[in-house]
């Protein structure tokens, strides 16, 4: 039969080609599924890929829209992946993000309508501090008593969903909303919105952010002794404790900052494009960046393509609702896929197959 | 010519067998006589393996015949090379913990023999030979030298003409081999062939009759050990002319460097060893050789002395300051430098480049700008520094650990450590599966640094390696460690009687 055998140097070109080839799968394999879905397979992924970019009548909206939706994305798939290099699987990011903008938003209405140039600074801090205490639960039980940080901090989402429905329909439900569930809209309370940057596009802060990140995490990934440690301690435990490192600090940190920085990314959304705390706040951007993280080689360069590339399939999956009638979760089975032909792939990538002789 | 061929027991002619691109085999000759002990010499990855399992029908040649008792021989599996009577005893030892030796050597069996018989026959054979067994004990509490016996009953049970032995004193203490030896000159009298695989050139000159040299795959001469000194046939063996390392001239007696008292200090698994009654000293210019069997509480001690873990019932004095508390990196600072025994995975990271290798100890904080940036200029001169001055065969500092063969790794590591100049170095078998030449210049290596004011830990289970370097020498027993002394004194039979466990 078939045999594996681990390829000695895993060359860069095929390391590249691998999310490549595994976003032609997506588009061939996605495409039989739309044309069972009844509709005309090579339209939708045009309407995917291309027409958000490309097409005049689409393009003006969706290229800024690209940069929105990329955002959360890159933001929190950036602080995934320093954990994840580090063998610490934070899967709940969808909680921190909503925890994020909760406790920002909280701070923020608490002292509506009261107007200061320091509302805004402070919120953001709270929306981080939001995220990172949402994460130090699993982070704490994983240092103190070796809990396994994959099942709290998913478990945690669900918490998270409840306490959102419970502010929406609760403790922070606007008083002059008609009974309405859903807080104030931060966006038109004018010390707290998270305005646009560049009139008429919905580009905020959050993006730029996005993009400096970027920067920051190439740094102190490549450049910066914290971010090989980091690789040490995801590499060998062992040489890790070797070198003087304290494994169990540098979980916490890696915690720490994925929770910090999904909850950046949820103040910056709920005081930006979301506008308020509604029970349909949080739409999966949690769980996509986890397939952002991968998809970009847990490179934070290739994290910025990879959340470029998701954010086309959600305002590419939108256009093909209102256009196709294609259901929302037609383009969520899509994305998964991505991650499926990605695993896949990095197989290949890994490892060279060989047929066994018969016998 | 007609009483050679009489007094062949076993022939291999031209054997070949490729690995890829590798030749592990190239045209090997070799002939065994009946009642000899045939040494197999040679390097790590010289092909000594590959030949013997090739024999052993666990491998095909890929050409080549062998005859064996006048026939023609092919063995397509073990089973048929045991049938044919050839019995092999493996280095790792292929025994069930859980079950008794009894029970092991009657699941050995290739044919059913009565359980009633079986036990006649062993205990004839054990007391015939000189190998002491407890039937009735289980595999899980004997030791290494006990474990061998029963895989050596096992394998006599089925009578071979031709009894393999696979580096069999690896394991052992003197004591444990010097028995081993007696039962394996027993053998040959009677009529027992034995071929026998070792890299220890002393033991062969004692043991064997004759030695075939393999290096690089191929044969490179058959030689009479009792007509040579073991330097030459490490030589012939390495293919170029070995120097000695000497140790280092003088102990300053006055600099005491590093003190260790442990009283007693548990594992953190159950299948850890107890560290008790250790009190060890240290000085300048001075190798103190720390031997021992494996499994005896080497890498526990090595884990208190780095400060991988720590404990309060340990005193550690370095300089007159207490440093048991103390973490490897600021142990380090202050002038400590650690080689662990297990070079990927622990002392150097396999996924990793050597620049980010050398990264992992960095005391001085040399290959750091400011707030913690990497100076990778810095980095790839102290790399590319350890390459060359230990030479270690690579493609460069961007090459994985894992491209790395295990010699050059280890020269690699040492050369790290020894480039940050320790006051203290504490290294744990640093020529542990590394080639003769490369071994060489390692402990060379190790004695410059001490001549140079350096103090020395070498733990070791090379026992050779530890009496020629070292100016002192403990031992180290279920967790005990003997008084040290010094090396020149010392005999190897007290060294016998030591490693084997006064103690107990």
């Amino acid at each position: 039969m078939f045999k594996l055998i681990p390829r000695e140097n895993v060359s860069p070109v095929l390391s590249l080609l691998g999310p490549l080839f595994s976003i032609g799968f997506t588009m061939l394999v996605g495409g039989i599924l739309f044309y069972f879905l009844g509709v005309d397979p090579f339209a939708a992924i045009k309407m995917i890929f291309w027409d958000p970019l490309m097409s005049e009548t689409f393009s003006t909206y969706s290229i800024p829209q690209i940069f929105i939706k990329g955002a959360p994305l890159i933001l929190i798939a950036l602080g995934l992946s320093v954990g994840f290099k580090a063998n610490v699987w934070n899967i709940g990011a969808e909680g921190q993000y909503i925890m994020g903008a909760i406790f920002g938003a909280s701070f923020a209405l608490s002292l509506y309508p009261l107007e200061s140039i320091f509302i805004f600074p402070t919120m953001v801090l709270m929306g981080i501090f939001g995220g990172s205490l949402w994460s130090m639960i699993p982070a704490l039980l994983k240092v103190k008593f070796n809990v396994n940080e994959i099942l709290v901090s998913l478990m945690l989402v669900y918490v998270a969903e409840q306490l959102l429905a419970l502010a929406s329909l609760g403790f922070l439900r606007n008083p002059d909303g008609a009974g309405f569930p859903g807080s104030r809209n931060l966006s038109q309370y004018s010390s707290a919105s998270n305005s646009e940057l560049i009139m008429g596009t919905g580009i905020h802060l959050g993006v730029l952010l996005s993009l400096l990140m970027v920067v920051f995490f190439y740094v102190l990934l490549f450049r910066h002794s914290l971010g090989f440690k980091i690789k040490l301690l995801g590499n060998s435990p062992k040489a890790s404790g070797f070198s003087g490192d304290n494994p169990n600090k540098l979980i916490f940190l890696c915690l720490t900052l994925s929770g910090s920085l999904a909850g950046l990314a949820g103040i910056m959304e709920v005081a930006g494009p979301a506008g308020q705390i509604n029970i349909d706040f949080n739409v999966g951007y949690g769980f996509t960046a986890i397939i952002v993280a991968f998809l970009g080689r847990l490179n934070p360069i290739g994290i910025f393509f990879a959340g470029i590339v998701m954010a086309l399939t959600y305002v590419g999956g939108e256009l093909t609702q209102f256009m196709l009638n294609l259901p929302a979760a037609a383009i969520q089975v899509f994305q998964g896929m991505l991650l499926f032909f990605l695993l896949s792939f990095d197989l290949f990538v890994h490892y060279k197959i060989k047929l066994k002789g018969k016998k | 010519m007609n009483n050679k061929i009489e007094n062949t027991l076993f022939q291999c002619r031209a054997i070949n067998k490729e690995f890829g691109n590798v030749k592990a085999n190239d045209d090997i000759s070799i002939n065994i006589g009946n009642s000899q002990i045939h040494a197999l010499l040679g390097e790590n990855g010289a092909g000594k393996s590959t030949l013997v399992k090739i024999i052993y029908g666990l491998l095909q040649p890929d050409s080549g015949s062998m005859t064996f008792l006048n026939k023609e021989y092919s063995p397509k599996s073990p089973k048929d090379a045991r049938a044919l009577g050839v019995g092999m005893v493996f280095q790792h030892f292929s025994l069930f913990e859980p079950l008794t030796a009894f029970e092991n050597i009657l699941l050995g069996l290739d044919k059913e023999i009565g359980e009633k018989e079986l036990h006649k026959s062993v205990i004839k054979l054990s007391e015939s030979y000189g190998l002491e067994v407890n039937l009735s004990s289980y595999i899980g509490d004997l030791s290494a030298g006990e474990r061998q016996r029963v895989e050596i009953i096992r394998a006599l049970i089925q009578k071979p003409k031709l009894l393999i032995m696979d580096e069999p004193t690896s394991v052992l203490t003197p004591f444990e081999c010097e028995s081993l030896f007696k039962t394996l000159k027993k053998l040959a009298s009677e009529g027992t062939s034995i071929l026998y695989i070792s890299h220890k050139l002393k033991e062969i000159a004692d043991l064997c009759d004759t030695a075939s040299v393999l290096r690089k795959g191929a044969i490179v001469g058959e030689y009479d050990p009792k007509k040579m000194t073991p330097r030459e046939l490490g030589e012939i063996m390495v293919g170029q002319s070995l120097f000695e390392p000497k140790r280092p001239v003088a102990a300053n007696k006055s600099n005491k460097v590093l003190s260790v008292k442990i009283n007693e200090v548990k594992p953190d698994t159950q299948f850890g060893v107890t560290l008790k009654n250790i009190d060890l000293a240290v000085y300048q210019s001075e190798i103190l050789g720390i031997g021992g069997v494996a499994g005896n509480g080497q890498e526990e001690l090595m884990q208190i002395l780095t400060g991988e873990k720590k404990d309060r019932n340990v005193s550690i004095k370095y300089m007159d300051n207490d440093i048991e508390m103390l973490n490897p990196r600021v142990r380090r600072e202050i002038g400590l430098a650690f080689a662990p025994e297990e070079r990927l995975g622990h002392a150097a990271v396999g996924n990793l480049n050597l620049l980010e290798n050398s990264l992992i100890t960095d005391p001085k904080k040399r290959f750091q700008k400011k707030m913690g940036f990497i100076d990778f200029s810095e980095l790839n001169e102290y790399t590319n520094e350890i390459i060359e001055k230990f030479n270690v065969k690579t493609t460069g500092v961007s090459a994985l650990a894992s491209s790395l063969s295990g010699g050059n790794l280890q020269k690699f590591v040492v050369g790290r450590e020894i480039g940050q100049k320790p006051s203290l170095f504490i290294v744990n078998q640093p020529t542990w599966g590394v080639d003769a030449l490369s071994a060489a210049n390692i402990r060379q290596a190790i004695v410059a640094i001490a001549n140079n004011g350096a103090a020395i830990i070498l733990i070791s289970q090379d026992l050779d390696e530890i009496l020629e370097i070292s100016n002192k020498v403990a031992f180290l027993t279920n967790g005990n460690l003997s008084i040290p002394t010094n090396a020149m004194d010392i005999k190897t039979d007290e060294i016998g009687a030591i490693m084997g466990g006064i103690g107990d």
